[in-house]
């Protein structure tokens, strides 16, 4: 009965070619993954530990127009989910065209 | 047809649909059993992520917490939505293009060790079992309440039916099970909330009628309640008593917790491309926040539903909803004063509360307070036993997966058949519905405090993991599997102090900073953040295959076929 096989055993690699390590435009791709990445989510922050937390009481003083929520409690109970929903989407958006242009989409046939 | 025929009536149907397509959805091998054969489309892995998600905790008890906690509620919300945008944005495409079966997988592979592989394995299975419990604790009290059977039966058949398609279907039967559910659990969740808002604002969409107006008193709803609080000596509804500092931690570990869950990752593998993974994340998000968005709504109505109907009546004239809920014991009036009414009142009031309600009757008694159609009542059953059921399954396949998959497969058996591998996993998930159906049976009196246990570990083990090993090529076995320790070992020590060992010391004075155990999670992870990246550094760096996997799991193509069975 073998006992549990603590030496590692790596995994084989998938044999296609991608882009080589070091190229430059692999370092390109990553860097502009980061920003958007780091762009949304700071709206992501912003809109949910700021307008819905922290300045949450600060907010209440005021009305969302039309309704009559205060600001801040919308915010953490509806706003912020809204929010979320649509900076996904805008990432699908963005990521796809940003594999495109850099050819690193997938292929039908992958 | 009273309330109980129409329960019957709707559970058994929707029960007929689970088992239906069930027998349509077979597994024949360990991919289908592990990842549906990573054939399912976006939309559909959206609307069972969605299913799979919201357990009976977000179905049953949400609204009713928020409902007593008002402002604080917002952690829910906020929490378990905004852990998607990380999924997103972090984890989902990633981990979809390395294409493993599962998380101890990625996590022992990209760490290079079988240690961390264990680590993994051990920390899945114990947040899997936790949660699975509560489950089960769900379809108790909805059997126990409106079929009228015993929960122990109650309990087994719904087993029963997780067992038959879990078992059989693997991953490819929950996967369309779940879609179902979805559809079930949302209508039966919108229905009584429509009526409600109508009832008393008139406006047909919950979300914007609880910022409207309540027409019984011609001022805004939100005002009124508000009203209704400080009157009855409760703290304002829309401002909450935590405080900052916590709700801000707790948010951010409820959300943490949620990107490192395994039973959602692992929706993620199911999907043809990394363009998928992303999409079904984004679809995901959007059918949870139907029912997120509806919650905060649902929670207002049925606060002033129950002040106007319990507060000063006379206990002989309470409606029939009061006496039966009083029979399980969730609901309680104690006539202190003698005067034979209710007193139903907060901390700041002159006057003696007599009334406790558990938050998690307030959804399933909502439209019998409400009065709403007996048909009606029903569904809420059959959308709560759809939840808690959608859930337990994919609760189960992880801790079958990890199992048969990280156990044998890849530890102590690895030359086992593809066949062998199979029966494994069938075997192993009718064990685990055994287990979870005994919990449920015998339900560990402190589900809320185990649930809370288990996004804090998932939130201080799984993501810093997850997260370094996809942004951080540097990041060594060292430095993961000391992070993973540390984080898990102060938040669960942490919990355990306050919660188990010194409940009586369980107060905003004697929490470090004023962050409670539900909030504690947060500080976990960082710790974990902390140690990883600093051991890393003093450690030697991971070798250049492992760097190149990390390399290739950042572009999305060549994702292809999951290659997780070629060990």
């Amino acid at each position: 009965m073998p006992v549990f096989n603590l030496a590692y055993n790596p995994r084989e690699m998938d044999p296609r070619p991608d882009l080589p390590a070091s190229d430059a435009r692999h370092k390109a791709y990553w860097r502009r993954n980061i920003r958007y990445v780091g762009i949304l989510l700071s709206i992501w922050f912003v809109v949910s530990y700021g307008c819905g937390i922290v300045f949450a009481e600060a907010l209440n003083a005021f009305r969302i127009p039309g309704t009559n929520f205060p600001v801040g409690f919308w915010f953490a109970q509806q706003g912020s989910i809204y929010v979320f929903v649509v900076l996904i989407f805008i990432y699908v958006r963005l990521m796809n065209r940003l594999d495109r242009e850099f050819g690193v989409d997938e292929k039908e046939d992958a | 047809m009273n309330v109980q025929s129409w329960t019957f009536l709707l559970v058994a149907s929707s029960f007929a649909l689970y088992i239906g397509i069930a027998i349509g959805s077979r597994a024949s091998s360990t991919k289908d059993f592990y990842v549906a054969g990573t054939g399912v489309s976006p939309l559909a892995n959206g609307m069972a992520t969605a299913a799979d998600w919201m357990s009976a905790a977000s179905f049953i008890s949400m609204a009713g917490l928020i409902s007593f906690m008002g402002y604080d509620g917002s952690v829910y919300l906020m929490g378990w939505t905004g852990g998607y945008v990380l999924l997103a944005l972090l984890l989902a495409p990633y981990l979809r293009k390395f294409g493993a079966y599962t998380v101890p997988d990625f996590v022992g592979d990209r760490y290079y060790s079988q240690v961390a592989r264990v680590v993994a394995v051990v920390c899945a299975i114990f947040i899997s079992f936790t949660y699975v419990a509560g489950q089960m604790r769900g379809v108790g009290i909805v059997f126990g309440r409106f079929l009228e059977v015993d929960v122990n039966t109650g309990v087994f058949i719904g087993m029963a039916i997780v067992f038959f398609y879990a078992v059989l279907g693997g991953m490819k039967g929950i996967t369309y099970t779940q879609v179902a559910q979805y559809c079930v659990l949302m209508f039966a969740y919108l229905v009584p909330a429509i009526f409600l808002s109508l009832m008393i604002t008139g406006n047909p969409i919950p979300q914007l009628g609880f910022g409207g107006v309540d027409q019984a008193s011609g001022t805004a709803l939100l005002d009124r309640l508000n009203g209704l609080h400080n009157e009855l000596g409760f703290a304002p509804y829309t401002s909450g008593t935590k405080s900052t500092l916590d709700v801000f931690f707790i948010t951010a570990a409820l959300m943490v917790g949620t990107a490192g869950l395994p039973h959602v990752i692992i929706r993620f593998y199911t999907v043809p491309k990394v363009r998928d993974a992303r999409i079904s994340a984004g679809w995901a998000l959007l059918f949870i926040s139907l029912l997120y968005t509806t919650a905060p709504a649902v929670a207002v109505f049925a606060r002033i539903n129950l002040i106007n109907s319990v507060h000063e009546t006379p206990y002989a004239q309470v409606p029939e909803w009061f006496t039966r809920w009083e029979e399980t014991g969730l609901l309680a009036f104690d006539d202190l004063n003698g005067d034979g009414r209710i007193q139903f009142v907060g901390p700041d009031s002159p006057l003696t509360n007599e009334l406790t309600v558990d938050p998690d009757i307030m959804v399933l008694a909502n439209p019998e307070i409400a009065e709403l159609p007996d048909w009606v009542v029903g569904l809420v059953a059959a959308g709560g036993l759809a939840a808690a059921l959608s859930t337990a399954a994919g609760l189960l396949l992880v801790i079958s997966s990890a199992v048969s998959h990280d156990l044998l497969k890849r530890g102590i058996r690895p030359g086992i058949t593809e066949k062998g591998e199979l029966l494994a996993a069938r075997i192993s998930a009718g064990v685990a519905v055994v287990i979870a159906g005994y919990f449920g049976a015998n339900p560990p009196g402190f589900v809320a405090e185990v649930v809370a246990f288990a996004f804090g570990l998932a939130a201080s083990s799984f993501f810093p993991a997850i997260i370094l090993g996809i942004f951080s090529k540097r990041t060594t076995r060292e430095g993961a599997i000391l992070g993973m320790i540390a984080g898990i070992t102060f938040t669960a020590s942490y919990i355990i102090y306050f919660k188990f060992v010194r409940p009586d010391l369980n107060t905003a004075d004697s929490w470090w900073f004023g962050i409670s155990p539900e909030g504690i999670g947060t500080v976990g992870m960082l710790i974990n953040f902390a140690i990883s990246v600093t051991v890393s550094r003093f450690t030697p760096e991971p070798p250049p295959h492992v760097k190149d996997l990390v390399e290739r799991i950042r572009v999305p193509s060549g994702a292809g076929e999951a290659h997780g069975l070629n060990a």
